[in-house]
């Protein structure tokens, strides 16, 4: 693919600056993606660094290229970010202290709701139809009783 | 129906009270002004080549007050707005210890350099080619302007133009500190 | 003159908006007729005013007047005929005044068709529709005047935003404004029930028809926004969740919620005050939406201009939520649920569920949309809420969604024996997982698609079995099986009909599932005569050309493109310089395809021609959310046909029984 000569043109120059820490690592674009796609395009409203055709994002994505090549994992490359941007960078909370509510109280809520419908449901069919004592049906005027209905039930 | 029934139907209406007010809050705040956490922290270095060639780097400027701009000549009508008052503000003080720093962003070299011409500019301005000083300091969008102390600590970020007075009040602060 | 004109003609018909809905309010007070009739002339006279309003913006942006604020802001002289005309509700003002103009129009038909059939309930639905016309008009002459004068008039205009000049553009604000505007009838219908205090299921019958079609367009609506964004934006993707996109959502979920459990109203009396809740609740967040745009108080791609506007909003959103509630308050003695069932597998509680899914995928795209806003006001910190979030709340609540779709229309009502289950649910469901079992052992290995598509065939074989067992039965008064088949969709449209978007939806699932799960991209940069391969296709760049549009500066590429099979086609992404605009707007090139598409953004390039960047894309399955949205029109238009009279027509008045 002719990303590579990209990468190694990234991991050349790395090496020729003199990069510290350990050799190069080899870099999978699905790592720089996944990176970029938890980061907001600074650019952008609501796009992720993965998703934006913006110049930013372009260099956001170098950036996150070369330092997962220097060895960083992906939450440190996050890190970096966050300490330059802030916690608006990520586009999702860290799920910590007050933020955890964005993520609690959805479920939370739909829980709630469920619970909510079985109580209802209950309180319904606790007062059932009059039961019913109807004759019992032969098997032919089940089988009419079937078909008529397919063609009538709405 | 009891008493506390009949109130219970008006708790409806008054549950959407709190995100109304919550709703009014926003008109109080900007989405856009996103404060910057590296306030207070030591500025990250940069070493940049200048568009004439001469080298721009941080560590170099110690015991300076130094203001970093961002600019790009297509940041129109902010950026043109503000550019005299940074060379003011250069002329001004620059004999008492100030130095300005002009970081060209996602421009393009020509006219960039219309742009240093049609302002007259004679404070180093470079070009961050693949932007790694923009987001280094957090920059996202231009015009920005950085106000970093004589201990090379960032201790104001301005987004927007920035004007003679802010300039004045702000160099004058840092001025006055010691190295 | 025409700003003068306009600016009074808009003046005019607020005063008489205001005068028609206090006129027909009072009507209903004390039982007189006259000034029912002066109402309704007040409401004959609001629409022409507001027409005369569009009009004369029109003629302005035709015209080139750039004496007009409006004008000057949103074109310019290269700008092309078309999207003059367009233009007009291209920003802030002319938007408001195209809903003012779809509100004066609803309001009309309403007035044609009941002011003899609901004396009792339309004096009230009249007063609450002129109501809302007004406050409209009252944004329009007070904080966002179109017809604002500009001085000294300026020799050119600043131009339309080059990314609304598209045919999305013309279609997809119209079709979401229908959408919105469209629930405020069933809105007024519900306050007016309230009102008055017949609260029964009059208000839900009449407007039926009324909610199919404002829930049909604001679908159309979110789908051509999702295409829009799709090949005009340049990143490839059709819903980012934006603040705004999440604000059109909102109430199309609540929306459909509401159009689902209509029917059990209908059927099972129950549920009376749920439904008054949700309608309630739609045409609240179709405000909210409103607000969220104009106000300025979410960053969003949508934003349009501040000012006092979004004060205006939310304070008339303030006074809607707050008045319609403590009506529904007042009145709560005459909503007690009557409900009754015998088993909580049953109709009613796939029904319930329904609902319950779908307003919690509302509140959770309400929480995270204004939780940025909370935060920031408990913490003092500026957080972001963006897809990851969404997406993983929200797709458990849509695959069940899914599963409810395949059980609700055919699982008995009030208690369904384990023999109605069998019959209906067990084939399908061993076809369903059969069929995702082969998708796995063909190399399907991403679980989620594997679900979706379990249930996507499942639902799609419950309606395929109820067709076929129906058809049949019919085939037994002789019919073919195309006569038989079409005789009971129209027989029963509104079932079938409703069949028919299911199908719909399944298809744009689908489309989303596969293209989320097997799309793939890639960014390189290539010398003149390079290739590059990506997915099986071959793309060479050839070379860069400029062209000198009537408003910009253009710089195509062109590419070559082969696949397997040979030359696929040339594409030339370009990217567009506009003057006005800071940053060039990339013009994406594609082929669309059955299974996939071919998508090319052209990024940075040499002056001379010798290298570029392009970012190419090869999306899965998108179409498949267009040919959804085609299946969903059919659908809709199916369930809104108004039955056939197979019985001589009855007075008026009398209970048509349906056998």
């Amino acid at each position: 693919m002719r990303r590579l000569p990209l990468v190694a043109a990234l991991l050349g120059a790395l090496v020729l600056a003199g990069a510290p820490a350990s050799a190069a690592v080899p870099v999978s674009e699905d790592t720089v993606h996944d990176v970029a796609a938890q980061l907001r395009c600074v650019v952008c409203q609501s796009l992720s660094v993965a998703d934006s055709p913006s110049e930013t994002a372009h260099q956001m994505k170098d950036i996150i290229r070369e330092r997962l090549a220097a060895g960083e994992t992906p939450d440190q490359v996050k890190a970096y970010f966050v300490d330059k941007y802030g916690t608006w960078i990520l586009l999702s909370p860290p799920r910590q202290g007050f933020n955890l509510l964005v993520w609690v109280v959805p479920f939370a809520g739909l829980g709630l709701g469920l619970v909510l419908v079985l109580v209802l449901v209950r309180r319904w069919s606790r007062h059932p139809a009059s039961p019913a004592e109807t004759p019992p049906l032969d098997a032919a005027m089940r089988a009419r009783i079937q078909r008529e209905m397919a063609e009538r039930e709405p | 129906m009891s008493g506390r029934s009949r109130l219970l139907p008006w708790a409806i209406p008054l549950a959407v009270v709190p995100v109304l007010v919550l709703l009014a809050y926003g008109f109080r705040t900007d989405p856009h002004d996103i404060p910057s956490p590296l306030v207070g922290k030591p500025a990250s270095p940069f070493a940049l080549t200048a568009f004439d060639g001469k080298p721009v780097a941080l560590d170099a400027l110690k015991g300076q007050v130094v203001i970093v701009n961002f600019w790009a000549s297509w940041c129109y009508p902010a950026c043109y707005e503000e550019a005299p008052s940074l060379e003011r503000a250069w002329q001004t003080y620059k004999d008492r210890g100030l130095v300005v720093v002009g970081v060209n962003f996602q421009d393009k070299e020509e006219p960039a350099k219309r742009f240093l011409t049609q302002f007259g500019h004679t404070f180093p301005n470079a070009p961050d080619p693949a932007g790694r000083v923009s987001v280094d300091y957090g920059v996202y969008g231009v015009p920005e302007t950085y106000f970093i102390d004589r201990k090379g600590r960032l201790r104001f970020k301005q987004v927007g133009p920035v004007s003679d007075e802010l300039l004045k009040r702000e160099i004058e602060t840092l001025l006055a500190e010691s190295a | 003159m025409t700003p003068e004109l306009g600016y009074a003609a808009a003046v005019a018909a607020l005063v008489l908006a205001v005068y028609g809905s206090a006129a027909s309010a009072w009507s209903a007070v004390k039982g007189r007729a006259d000034l029912r009739l002066s109402a309704e002339r007040a409401a004959v006279g609001v629409w022409l005013l507001v027409l005369t309003c569009m009009a004369l913006l029109v003629y302005a942006f035709l015209t080139f007047d750039f004496s007009v604020r409006y004008v000057a802001g949103n074109t310019n002289l290269g700008t092309p005929f078309y999207y003059r005309i367009t233009a007009v509700w291209g920003a802030l003002e002319g938007s408001i005044i195209l809903w003012a103009f779809m509100l004066s129009i609803y309001t009309l038909i309403v007035v044609a068709r009941y002011r003899r059939t609901q004396p009792q309930l339309y004096p009230w639905v009249l007063a609450v529709m002129l109501g809302i016309s007004a406050f409209f008009l009252l944004v329009i002459t007070v904080p966002a005047p179109p017809f604002q004068r500009l001085s000294p008039i300026p020799p050119d205009g600043r131009g339309l935003n080059p990314l609304l000049e598209d045919s999305g553009m013309i279609t997809h604000p119209v079709a979401l404004y229908l959408g919105f505007t469209g629930f405020t009838v069933p809105f007024a219908f519900a306050m007016a029930a309230l009102i008055i205090g017949r609260t029964g299921d009059e208000w839900i019958t009449i407007t039926r028809r009324w909610t199919i079609v404002a829930w049909y367009f604001l679908s159309l609506g979110l789908l051509i926004g999702g295409w829009w964004s799709y090949h005009v934006l340049g990143w490839g993707g059709y819903w980012a969740w934006d603040p705004v996109e999440n604000a059109a959502f909102m109430p199309w979920l609540t929306g459909t919620a509401f159009l689902h459990s209509v029917m059990i109203q209908e059927r099972r009396r129950m549920l009376k005050l749920w439904n008054l809740t949700l309608i309630i609740l739609t045409f609240s967040l179709t405000l909210f939406g409103t607000f969220l745009t104009r106000s300025g108080i979410i960053g969003s791609v949508h934003a349009f201009s501040q000012g006092s506007v979004g004060q205006f909003f939310l304070g008339f959103l303030a006074l809607v939520v707050l008045g319609a509630f403590s009506l529904l308050a007042w009145r709560l003695d005459r909503l007690h649920a009557q409900g009754e069932l015998d088993s909580i597998v049953s109709r009613e509680s796939a029904f319930l569920l329904n609902n319950l899914f779908l307003v919690a995928a509302a509140f959770t795209v309400f929480f995270g949309t204004v939780f940025p806003l909370l935060s920031e006001a408990v913490k003092g910190t500026k957080v972001s809420v963006g897809a990851p979030f969404f997406n993983l709340v929200n797709i458990p609540i849509f695959l069940a969604l899914i599963f409810l779709m395949g059980v609700g229309p055919l699982i008995a009502w009030r208690r369904a024996s384990s023999e109605n289950l069998r019959r209906n649910f067990l084939r399908p469901l061993v076809i369903g997982i059969a069929a995702a079992a082969v998708c796995r052992l063909l190399g399907v290995a991403n679980a989620l698609v594997l679900l979706c598509l379990a249930l996507v065939v499942f639902v799609a074989t419950t309606i395929a079995l109820d067709f076929a067992r129906a058809a049949r039965a019919r085939r037994r008064t002789g019919d073919g099986w195309l006569e038989a088949t079409w005789g009971l969709a129209l027989r029963q449209n509104r079932r079938y009909g409703g069949f028919v978007v299911h199908l719909g939806i399944l298809v744009v699932a689908l489309g989303v599932a596969g293209s989320q799960a097997w799309s793939t991209q890639t960014e390189a940069t290539l010398d003149r005569g390079e290739s590059m391969e990506l997915a099986g296709y071959t793309i060479r760049f050839d070379g860069l050309q400029a062209a000198e549009e009537s408003n910009h500066f253009k710089v195509i590429g062109t590419f070559t493109v082969s696949d397997r099979k040979g030359p696929y086609t040339v594409l030339t992404p370009a990217k567009k310089f506009y003057p006005q605009e800071q940053s060039p707007i990339a013009a994406v090139d594609y082929r669309l395809g059955f299974m996939e598409d071919l998508y090319l953004v052209l990024g940075e390039f040499a002056r001379d021609g010798s290298h570029a960047t392009i970012k190419v894309q090869v999306n899965r399955m998108v179409s498949w959310l267009w040919i959804g949205g085609l299946v969903l029109t059919l659908g809709a238009a199916l369930a809104i046909v108004p039955e056939p009279r197979r019985t001589p027509a009855l007075p008026p008045g009398a209970q048509r029984v349906v056998a």
